[in-house]
């Protein structure tokens, strides 16, 4: 079986974080970079189909982004996964969601999988919609929020996470799933596989490398950033007062009650 | 000069800080005050490849290097003590000597299924009455139809007595040279050889998760081909293993002033008096800069020896110097930031009260601070 599993680059969740005012993008430098956390989830879901279906599977990982911080994709690589392709070009800088999928399609299409499957959300612009998009463009069917994969004889069975519980959705392959958290755990890598890693190719292509039709980067969008702010600072917060203990708790469970806590 | 790590050391630190405070560090309190051996953390860091870290794929490790090791223990000290010398143990005192002068058979035999982390091993050269004085090992094997039968004691054993164990190697008196001084040898004694028991755990004051025995050896029989390495190079082999095992006490105290630091820092920034956190006060402030200046220095010092080892040059120095320096600044980092802690230090529900018991060790095994100073100033031509 072949699987391909989209890693987003993205700055540290943990990091502060900012955006250029002039150019309205997230300032990457000065931020260490991570893989994507949603997309871990992804590439465990991978490396267990992997795992299970055993003799020939492969696991490519595939990444738009800085070629200069494909290294970070080593960690991929040290988890399990058998080989990384980077799409990277100036040309793409700006894309939206829309020139994103597109350019991320016609770099999928070139690599034969059975499975493409995508982290639910990035960390960084969280939009959530490159999933349903490269699904479009790729012709291919999509199911969302994937808990457990199961494929055997070229059957698919998914179940799919909900609100308020969980579907079983049964299809054919090739086709685009993206994992729910609820997935299981990533895996660490191990030594062996930090070691082994390094003998794995992380490959590199671009714009050139494709035929497209349409163009990518700012002028390929479809949609346009118009401003942004940061969250709002937190309120000072409520401050209670009492002459003694049971006025205090009176006061606090009032507000609890107020905004239907309790 | 290039103080950059590779990206391989990079992954294995960082794999190493994550499974720690995943991992070790939520269960670090309970696991000390119930004195418990932590079974199911040392299958997992088998699993991944920190139990043979060192060692090279055909036996069973992960064919990392010195310097990854050192940061790797230094990373789960910081999380807790009691795990990184159970690691450091097994890897430094108990497959090392397998590694270096190990038959291939030995090899085959003992160390594949330390370095996977299936078994641990303890290493046997301390005993009551010989613990600086090393060479002063009362234990004696003697050579009988075949068999080495051994009689004595030793003391503070590490992984010596756990369900995994698979036995200890030991130094044992062989013989006499015909100078009559006293031929020394290591002797591989399995778990299970008759004659050979181990004491119920020490109760200790740190380190208390880790396994700590004395061993007695009542005619116990092993075979002659139990012998380590060529008979009576059992003394230059144990100053080689306790030189690299100097390297991971090294990081071992690290990553205690480390885990320190930590606390203090985070507790700083929390605990307000006189209307803002203590950490805006220089009293408090300037104690930080102090630990994590000394903690820098520490770490310089020890990445040098460890660097020098894998470069294969002669490290006995470095390493000296790395571990006397590092046993005593975890001394004086404990005990900063257990006081910055104020009253809550000496509560036992603060990691720190732990940390502190834990740091005292660090200034006696593998070589006292005196023993350190005696061996650089014999290096030193003094």
């Amino acid at each position: 079986m072949k699987i391909v599993v989209t890693v987003k680059l993205v700055p540290d969740p943990n990091a502060e974080k900012r955006i250029d005012p002039t150019t309205k993008r997230l300032v990457r430098t000065g931020v260490e970079t991570v893989l994507n956390p949603y997309d871990e989830y992804a590439l465990e879901a991978g490396l267990q189909l992997k795992e299970r279906a055993g003799g020939d599977s492969r696991v490519t990982v595939f990444s738009m982004g800085s070629a200069a911080l494909k290294e970070t994709l080593r960690r991929a690589l040290a988890m399990g996964a058998d080989d990384a392709l980077v799409l990277s070009d100036t040309a793409l800088e700006g894309s939206d969601v829309w020139a994103s999928a597109y350019a991320m399609a016609k770099a999928l299409s070139t690599l034969e999988f059975d499975l493409l499957i995508v982290g639910g959300l990035t960390d960084d612009s969280s939009t959530g919609a490159v999933p349903g998009a490269l699904a479009e463009h790729l012709g291919l069917p999509c199911i969302t929020n994937a808990r457990k994969i199961d494929v055997g004889d070229g059957k698919l069975e998914v179940e799919r996470e909900t609100d308020v519980g969980y579907q079983i959705v049964r299809g054919s392959l090739p086709v685009l799933i993206t994992t729910a958290l609820t997935f299981g755990e990533p895996r660490y890598a191990s030594l062996k596989g930090i070691m082994g890693a390094k003998k794995k190719t992380i490959g590199t292509i671009g714009v050139s490398d494709l035929s497209l039709d349409l163009p990518v980067g700012t002028s390929g969008s479809k949609t346009e950033l118009r401003s942004f702010a940061p969250p709002p600072a937190r309120g000072k917060g409520r401050t209670v007062e009492a002459a003694d203990g049971v006025a205090g708790a009176t006061s606090i469970f009032e507000f609890l009650r107020e905004k239907k806590f309790v | 000069m290039d103080f950059d790590l590779t990206d391989e050391q990079k992954a294995i630190q960082s794999l190493a800080r994550e499974f720690a405070s995943e991992e070790v560090a939520p269960r670090a309190e309970e696991m000390d005050r119930e004195e418990r051996f932590p079974y199911d953390l040392v299958a997992k860091m088998a699993e991944l490849g920190f139990m043979g870290l060192p060692f090279s794929e055909e036996y069973g490790g992960a064919g990392a290097d010195t310097v990854s090791y050192a940061l790797a223990v230094m990373e789960i000290a910081r999380a807790d003590a009691s795990t990184a010398i159970t690691m450091a143990a097994h890897v430094s005192l108990g497959a090392t000597p397998f590694y270096l002068f190990g038959t291939e058979k030995q090899k085959q035999q003992y160390l594949v299924p330390l370095a996977r982390g299936e078994k641990l091993w303890g290493f046997g050269l301390t005993e009551p009455n010989a613990g600086s004085d090393a060479g002063n090992v009362q234990t004696k094997a003697e050579l009988r139809d075949g068999r080495w039968l051994i009689n004595g004691t030793k003391a503070f054993i590490t992984n010596s007595g756990t369900d995994i164990t698979g036995g200890t190697t030991i130094t044992a008196v062989t013989g006499k040279r015909a100078d009559g001084s006293r031929e020394i040898s290591n002797i591989i004694v399995p778990q299970d050889t008759p004659g050979f028991s181990r004491s119920r755990k020490y109760r200790k004051m740190g380190w208390r998760a880790s396994d700590t025995r004395e061993l007695s050896f009542v005619d116990a029989a092993v075979p002659e081909e139990n012998l380590l390495g060529p008979r009576g190079e059992g003394y230059r082999q144990f100053l080689s293993i306790l030189d690299g095992g100097r390297i991971s006490v090294a990081a071992l105290s690290i990553g205690l002033a480390l885990g320190a630091y930590d606390q203090a820092l985070a507790y700083s920034k929390e605990r307000h008096a006189f209307g803002k956190p203590i950490s805006k006060f220089q009293a408090i402030s300037f104690k930080l800069v102090d630990m994590l200046t000394q903690i820098e220095h520490a770490k310089l010092m020890m990445l040098r020896a460890a660097w020098e080892k894998d470069e294969g040059r002669d490290y006995v120095q470095a390493a000296s110097f790395a571990k006397l320096f590092a046993g005593e600044l975890s001394h004086r980092v404990v005990n900063e930031a257990l006081q910055i802690h104020g009253g809550y230090g000496f509560m036992d529900e603060y990691p720190i009260s732990r940390m502190y018991r834990d740091q005292k060790i660090n200034e006696i095994g593998e070589g006292t601070n005196e023993v350190q100073r005696l061996v650089l100033a014999r290096l030193m031509g003094l």
